[in-house]
């Protein structure tokens, strides 16, 4: 196979001549562009989860704290490039912790927003989720069962960050697991699919439930989106992602 | 089983009714017996914080916030009493992170209370003496101390708390930041802190936070701070 590029190469001379155009720039490697991720829009409007969300928290949850995240994420991501660009390994080292945190805020928001609805609406409904909520089932009992050990691992974080129900493909098993994580860190691991999150963020909350976050917990299955569940539960990880490459 | 159920609900209920009377050493349950953490009172009104930290958040997060965490401290801190008496160490190594969250939470409460104070009680008055030449070493002036400080705590990635703290052995003093409730404990000693949790600010200064670090230097109580050094 190279013996016949390499051939072909020596017999048409404009090829050649491109060639050495080409050898005269070689740490030209074009436009450097970082990514450039933008606020995606809310499914629904502001106002459209209350009472159990005032519209408030929402406005400021998504235009405000989203933003800054992603903002920020930009900012370290161009940074990274000239880093990379000038192989400044020590700059790029530096920028990790940055952006792990504000892109797991970016990544962590885009999925929290379609996994919410409003109440009113049938995604609410846990109907919506016929296969996730038999796997429910199997794994914890029943749906009470499951909202409680939900409900305890959530109010079991100390500090800022999230509960999940994650599918964990292992092989040719697939099963359902709570985790809670930390700040922002966010839901990538092998085999992980996130199916739906609840932020225990103060700013989530706090607007409206001050202190009594357990309440926050209770109310928030009212807007639970189970429809985005059940794709995410019978779909691949890249697939619960895609909101990302739609807000590029 | 049941009987180790009955025997720790015993040891509870007499730990109970003893446990003003820490005194009451000779009885069997002596381990047990200690004073339980308590709320302490703020040495100023809620709202005598204002137009820095509203009255509101003070309420919160003194009569709430802070109660829960002694509260919980309280229950951990029995739970692993009893966990020691019965010689059961997994559930020991299992309540450590509990007494550290909680304990860390009544301990941080307790000094930032201390090292706050409204103006008319000194607050945002400039250190003096040992402290603010050590500051002034370390830093070049007050100014810049509190450009660096402020910058800590936005660089807090989720809920905890900037801290001066002085080292031990050398005596510096240093800004650092803590994750969640982790007190300043070990090699260095709470000098003066500021709490970076959202509930701190939210019902105020929302996103905004940068303003609330700001406007906090209004309040900061340096003379507690100064008794802090060693």
């Amino acid at each position: 196979m190279w013996g016949t590029s390499i051939s072909l190469f020596l017999l048409f001379s404009p090829l050649q001549v491109i060639a050495s155009e080409q050898a005269q720039q070689p740490f030209d490697f074009g436009e450097m562009s970082a990514p450039n991720y933008s606020l995606p829009p809310l499914p629904y409007a502001y106002d459209a989860l209350e009472p159990y969300i005032s519209a408030q928290i929402m406005e400021l949850h998504h235009g405000k704290h989203h933003q800054t995240y992603i903002t920020n994420l930009n900012a370290a991501l161009k940074t990274q490039t000239e880093a990379v660009h000038t192989s400044d390994i020590t700059t790029q080292v530096s920028l990790q912790q940055g952006i792990r945190f504000n892109a797991g805020g970016h990544i962590n928001h885009s999925l929290f927003w379609q996994n919410l609805s409003p109440a009113s609406s049938p995604d609410a409904k846990t109907s919506a989720a016929p296969k996730l909520v038999q796997q429910i089932k199997a794994t914890w009992g029943d749906e009470d069962k499951f909202r409680e050990a939900f409900k305890a691992s959530l109010l079991g974080i100390q500090g800022s960050g999230w509960g999940w129900l994650i599918r964990v493909q292992v092989g040719q098993e697939s099963r359902l697991a709570i985790v809670t994580t930390k700040d922002q860190d966010p839901v990538v691991g092998k085999g992980e699919v996130p199916i739906f999150g609840v932020d225990m963020w103060e700013h989530a909350y706090y607007l409206q439930y001050l202190n009594g976050k357990a309440a926050y917990v209770e109310n928030i299955w009212n807007v639970i989106n189970w429809k985005t569940a059940e794709e995410r539960f019978v779909g691949t990880q890249a697939d619960a992602f895609k909101i990302l490459k739609a807000s590029m | 089983m049941s009987s180790t159920l009955l025997r720790t609900s015993a040891v509870r209920s007499g730990l109970r009714v003893s446990a003003p009377k820490a005194a009451r050493a000779g009885l069997a349950g002596t381990t047990f017996i200690r004073g339980k953490a308590t709320l302490p009172d703020l040495a100023y009104d809620y709202g005598a914080l204002e137009p820095a930290i509203s009255g509101q958040i003070m309420e919160l997060h003194h009569s709430k916030h802070h109660q829960t965490y002694v509260t919980s401290f309280n229950t951990f801190s029995e739970q692993i009493a009893e966990a020691a008496a019965t010689s059961n160490i997994q559930q020991q190594i299992a309540l450590q992170p509990l007494i550290n969250f909680h304990g860390g939470g009544h301990v941080n409460h307790s000094l930032f209370w201390e090292n706050l104070a409204p103006k008319s009680q000194g607050g945002g008055e400039p250190p003096k003496g040992e402290l603010a030449g050590k500051i002034n070493d370390a830093y070049g002036s007050l100014e810049k101390f509190q450009g660096e400080f402020n910058k800590a705590l936005a660089g807090i990635q989720g809920s905890g708390w900037a801290w001066l703290v002085q080292d031990n052995v050398t005596k510096d003093v240093v800004i650092k930041t803590y994750a969640n409730q982790d007190p300043v404990i070990g090699q260095f000693r709470p000098i003066l802190g500021i709490d970076a949790w959202e509930h701190a600010y939210y019902l105020q200064y929302q996103n905004r936070k940068a303003e609330y670090f700001k406007a906090i230097w209004d309040v900061i109580n340096w003379k507690a701070a100064e008794k802090r050094l060693a």
